[in-house]
């Protein structure tokens, strides 16, 4: 474990269960759900210090810290949440929960439904965004937390901060979108639309049913996974991690093993997928951002946020072509003239989309100061 | 706005004109802002409501430091975020000559602003001239310390100059200061004696 100091420690996933039903996009009626998370800090007297963390596709509740003592990795944005961090610990109650359809202790496709006892597989509903965040709602709710001082998220996790201001504006003060797009590009979509397939096309997916089966689709599962690494990087960064090394040996091998260390590192990447990820939720997941567009849901971007008073911060990466700074500066320049509080920033980075995990240290910067409202000291002395 | 500047007195001189032009509680939108140094100024004694717009990282990230709400972007790409008089004043101060583009710049910033400050360094000041005179290189002064190949200044101009591109742009100058180190005048008509003497210049504009 790091230095403690900079760490909110040992932490603990919990459970909530939202008992009432909840009318789904798609017209569904579901419930009930159980949605896992995890808190850092304290919710302070007025309640209205709370930051909402949204991870991003394969993400989950685990943001910060470690499990037990013994735990080597933790959380996935442990680099930005805990004390004196980007999203102070000291200062602010941080939420994060694993999203609806996930596989990570919130009820997907892979949790039993109560009817049948039975794991519900394809019968799960297809949900969107927007549903997410009613759920997310419903935490918050349970909580106790009366106001949202902001909520942050890279990839699909900005989707659902935006998506949150949208459908509640008064609850929220500010939003930190991070590589992020009002609504998935053709390309990303079909990026998408090939790791289904990838699954959907194992024998083993066997129409969703493989829970109780011995052969799961993990073939499919780690393909899919492999091709969104692929989207994860971008040309430079694979130059520097992999050039074209080869994976311990030294000449080629005439044959179809691997040669390449890029080759390995994504079987590496599919393989150990598979044993967090649940090759239904992934069909799920992906499905619900494939419909994120909040231009056709709205009429138009304008009226998608005109409701909204939050404070605004985006962030986009120069490297990132599966969501690119365009994307970002559609958002800002929306904003911009509804004449909403809007910052943004392009960070210069190597590291493609991955950079939302990556690069920290000027983010923290960057967050750290948008979240600091009442600056000290005089700057024109 | 280019950096070495940031220290000198004569921005300082800069900073207090500006600051004394606009009125308590306008909208302001300020162009290559920098460090946030005159946008903070303003919010803290005038209460404006202002954006920058800013090209380096750093200096955004400074800007955000001041808890100022600042976009990172290139003012050569235009204005196309901003509605049409959005903004009281919009400023674009000690950047004109550094732009690719000064006539679309000034073009959007109308457009954009009921009114408009900008400022640059005169070329046509005396002691440019007369170093040039001597010389025989690419004049340098406190406030133009580069060398003909890693200047930023890539599109310098006069008061004069100036004079005759809102003429020719159907741009109404509303007021004009010159100031040198120690001194500031005032007019709107374009002398002979304010391009010789003016170290740089700041004018007001709008077009109506």
């Amino acid at each position: 474990m790091e230095n403690k100091n900079q760490s909110v420690g040992i932490v603990r996933t919990e459970f909530y269960t939202i008992d009432e039903k909840i009318q789904f996009e798609c017209g569904v009626n579901f419930g009930p759900i159980t949605v896992a998370y995890e808190t850092y800090g304290q919710l302070n007297e007025t309640k209205d210090n709370a930051i909402l963390i949204v991870h991003a596709l394969t993400g989950d509740a685990h943001a910060a810290g470690y499990h037990s003592e013994s735990d080597k990795k933790p959380g996935w944005w442990d680099t930005m949440i805990g004390p004196d961090k980007a999203f102070d610990t000291n200062k602010y109650y941080v939420i994060c929960s694993n999203i609806l359809g996930g596989c990570s202790g919130t009820t997907g496709p892979s949790s039993i439904n109560p009817e049948t006892n039975e794991p519900y597989g394809t019968s799960f509903p297809v949900f969107t965004i927007e549903d997410t965040v009613k759920v997310q709602k419903k935490l918050i709710d349970f909580l106790g937390v009366k106001g949202i001082y902001t909520v942050a998220g890279g990839s699909m996790g900005g989707m659902q901060a935006m998506q949150f201001v949208i459908s509640f504006p008064s609850m929220v003060k500010s939003a930190v979108l991070i590589a992020t797009t009002s609504r998935l590009s053709p390309q990303a979509i079909a990026f998408n639309a090939v790791g289904r397939n990838s699954i959907i096309s194992d024998p083993n997916w066997n129409n969703g049913n493989y829970y109780n089966k011995e052969n799961k689709p993990d073939r499919g599962l780690s393909n899919a996974r492999m091709i969104g690494h692929i989207t994860y990087l971008c040309e430079e960064a694979m130059y520097n991690k992999f050039g074209r090394r080869l994976q311990n040996k030294n000449h080629y091998d005439f044959n179809f093993d691997i040669d390449f260390q890029v080759e390995s590192y994504l079987q590496h990447q599919g393989q150990i997928f598979v044993d967090r990820f649940d090759a239904n939720s992934y069909l799920y997941i992906t499905k619900a951002v494939d419909y994120f567009d909040l231009e056709e849901k709205y009429g138009s971007l304008q009226n998608a946020f005109k409701n909204s008073n939050a404070k605004y911060l985006i962030i986009s990466f120069d490297s990132d072509w599966l969501f690119p700074s365009s994307q970002s500066k559609e958002i800002v320049n929306t904003l911009m003239q509804l004449g909403k509080d809007v910052s943004y920033c392009e960070i210069k980075s190597p590291c493609g989309h991955d950079a939302f995990l990556l690069e920290y240290d000027v983010q923290s910067k960057i967050i750290k100061s948008f979240l600091n409202e009442h600056i000290e000291g005089n700057y024109y002395e | 706005m280019n950096s070495h500047y940031a220290n000198s007195k004569g921005l300082h001189l800069n900073y207090s004109i500006i600051k004394n032009i606009i009125e308590e509680n306008s909208r302001v939108l300020d162009l290559g802002c920098g460090n946030g140094y005159l946008l903070k100024l303003l919010k803290d004694t005038k209460q404006i409501k202002g954006n920058g717009i800013e090209i380096s990282q750093n200096e955004v990230i400074e800007c955000l430091e001041k808890g100022l709400s600042v976009i990172q972007g290139d003012i050569d790409d235009g204005l196309k975020q901003f509605s049409d008089k959005s903004y009281d004043y919009v400023i674009l101060n000690q950047t004109l000559q550094s732009t690719y583009n000064p006539d679309f710049v000034l073009e959007e910033m109308l457009r954009v602003g009921k009114k408009c400050i900008v400022s640059f360094p005169n070329f046509a000041y005396w002691r440019i001239r007369f170093n040039f005179f001597i010389s025989g290189t690419m004049p340098k002064s406190k406030v133009l310390p580069f060398e003909w190949f890693n200047t930023p200044n890539i599109h310098l101009l006069t008061v004069k100059d100036f004079f005759e591109f809102a003429k020719a742009h159907n741009i109404n100058i509303i007021n004009c200061i010159y100031t040198t180190k120690a001194t500031v005048r005032k007019g709107i008509q374009y002398s002979l004696f304010s391009n010789f003497f003016a170290e740089e210049a700041i004018f007001v504009i709008s077009r109506n």
